[in-house]
């Protein structure tokens, strides 16, 4: 009975694994099709990465979304450890933490329209400022939780050490603190990034003419007519984001420790 | 942990230095670029609108009014029916999974746990718009079902309810995995041990041990998945193809198209308002379980 069970369960864990992974690697499939049709198979060609390159809307676009990712990852990254630091170590309260969650919690639309009601208010003209703004605000509460999960392995008693041999608090910090949460703030600043390099919808509500980020730019080429060219931007993307988001596992936790936590269920 | 906290918290002090250093920043941030931006919105609510979007300040609760007409209750109802059952339908595919995981040997876990995460972590546009490849009716699963000889005629797989709904579900499955997962590990074999070997059957141990005593994990998992769902815009725009309109998508129009902002802003409201129910609920769960585990451990 147990072992039929099993068996079940085991057969739709694979069926859920096809499920999420098909659609990913359909795409990668495709990108790869000389034939650009989805439905019919007509040999092995780069052609459609070939166009990606000479698409200069796509890459001012591309390059767009990296400047706001940089800035954001930069500015989120000491937000959130900072944020992670302060909350671990003094207040400890579900309620303030979960209130300042709220902005990954809420539907991005409400966050997107209150933000462009916001800018409209103090007449900020929209641009790559705001879209950063609107990033950090929810990028550093990831980036909190993340680097949370790390400090939970760490061991106090280090830094009472180093205060007790005469180390300042920024010292300790620096010395002792930051080296030993490294993993985690570079994990947060990883998922920062991409969060930041996929988010669409607040930067959609939230940009000016001259700051299409790379997400705007591939909506208005799903939204006016499907061409091969997306698949290969597709494959890139799904590619580099699965990597870095390996990676950013890797370092959450310390090596032999079995939770995989980042941020989300926590 | 207790025992020396009194201690801790000294060289806590001395370590740290003032909160306000650490939590000031962040807090800062949030407060100006997340709390005023809403309390912004909910102001503008009561304002009438402007020529070119933006508002005029002339208080009024016609917009309020507006929202009762029957045309955006529809929609409101059509969205809420819409993340409803992309929720059951992630539940019913989320729950087994985590048994799965919980039961699979220790360091298959968390590689199975990371398998089901990773693909949230990729573009939710292009995971939206595989769908639209895979379902269109020259796609991949027309052509297959064609080729099996199950059908003759593509089936309208997209721009649909039911596309909608997939879409959903395949966007947020993995946010339900993760709370189920992590309330069926704290819970741990043995209660349903103990009532295995009071000779109950698996099927009356999952209905009367596992699931009520997971029921904070499954309540969080619905709501990571109903939320989101309720105010999403771009699976129905790129799935439902302007036939399946939810509320996401009219907020979308009254912003950017229609340029009135007010009663964009009234439309948000009612996402808000949803959500405070959902978000009540989970802590009447909550707390009606804790009272439960208080009285077991007693």
């Amino acid at each position: 009975m147990a072992a039929r069970r099993s068996r079940y369960l085991h057969l739709h864990m694979w069926l859920l694994f096809t499920f999420l992974y098909l659609p990913i690697v359909v795409l990668v499939v495709l990108s790869f099709n000389a034939s650009g049709l989805p439905t019919s198979w007509g040999g092995f060609s780069l052609e459609w990465y070939r166009d990606l390159l000479s698409n200069e809307d796509l890459l001012a676009s591309i390059k767009n979304s990296l400047i706001v990712a940089g800035y954001v990852t930069a500015i989120s990254t000491v937000l959130g450890t900072f944020l992670a630091i302060g909350l671990q170590r003094t207040v400890r309260s579900r309620v303030l933490d979960s209130v300042l969650f709220l902005p990954a919690v809420i539907p991005d639309i409400v966050l997107a329209i209150g933000l462009l009601s916001f800018f409209n208010l103090l007449r900020f003209t929209l641009g790559i400022h705001t879209i950063v703004i609107a990033h950090v605000v929810f990028d550093m509460i990831f980036v909190a939780a993340i680097v949370r999960t790390r400090l939970g392995y760490f061991d106090r008693r280090i830094e009472e050490a180093a205060a007790d041999l005469g180390a300042n608090p920024v010292k300790t910090f620096l010395l002792v603190t930051l080296p030993a949460i490294m993993p985690g703030v570079v994990a947060g600043a990883l998922v920062a990034f991409t969060l930041s390099i996929d988010e669409f919808v607040i930067a959609f509500f939230n940009s000016g003419p001259g700051s299409i980020t790379f997400p705007i730019r591939v909506y208005s080429m799903i939204r006016f007519g499907v061409t091969p060219v997306i698949n290969a931007v597709a494959a890139i993307v799904m590619v580099v984001s699965l990597l870095t988001m390996l990676i950013a596992l890797r370092l959450t936790r310390p090596k032999g420790e079995r939770s995989a936590n980042l941020g989300v269920g926590a | 942990m207790t025992g020396v906290a009194a201690p801790a918290r000294r060289a806590r002090g001395r370590v740290w230095g003032p909160r306000a250093v650490l939590l000031g920043p962040g807090v800062a941030w949030w407060v100006a670029f997340f709390l005023i931006p809403v309390g912004v919105l909910i102001a503008y609510s009561f304002f009438r609108r402007g020529p070119y979007g933006g508002v005029i300040y002339e208080p009024t609760l016609k917009n309020y009014a507006r929202a009762f007409d029957s045309l955006y209750i529809g929609v409101l109802w059509t969205s809420v029916r819409i993340a409803s059952i992309a929720t059951a339908v992630s539940l019913l595919l989320a729950y087994p999974a985590a048994l799965f995981i919980t039961r699979a040997p220790a360091r298959w876990r968390v590689p199975l746990l990371v398998l089901v995460i990773l693909p949230f972590w990729t573009s939710f546009l292009i995971r939206t718009y595989a769908w639209i490849v895979l379902l269109n009716p020259a796609g991949l699963i027309n052509k297959m079902l064609i080729g099996g000889g199950v059908i003759d005629e593509p089936l309208p797989l997209l721009y649909n309810e039911f596309a909608v709904t997939l879409g959903l579900v395949y966007a947020y499955l993995p946010l339900m995995v993760l709370p189920i997962y992590a309330s069926l590990e704290r819970l741990g074999p043995q209660p349903s041990e103990a009532a295995a070997d009071l000779y109950a059957t698996p099927s009356q141990v999952l209905r009367k041990i596992t699931i009520p005593l997971t029921l904070p994990g499954i309540v969080a998992g619905c709501i990571f998945v109903f939320v989101p769902s309720l105010g999403n815009f771009i699976v129905p725009d790129l799935l439902g193809g302007g036939q399946t309109v939810m509320i996401g998508n009219v907020i979308q129009q009254q912003f950017l198209q229609a340029r009135d902002w007010p009663f964009g802003a009234v439309l948000a409201m009612s996402v808000i308002a949803l959500m405070v129910v959902v978000l009540a609920v989970q802590a009447q769960v909550h707390r009606r379980t804790q009272e439960v585990e208080h009285g077991r451990a007693a």
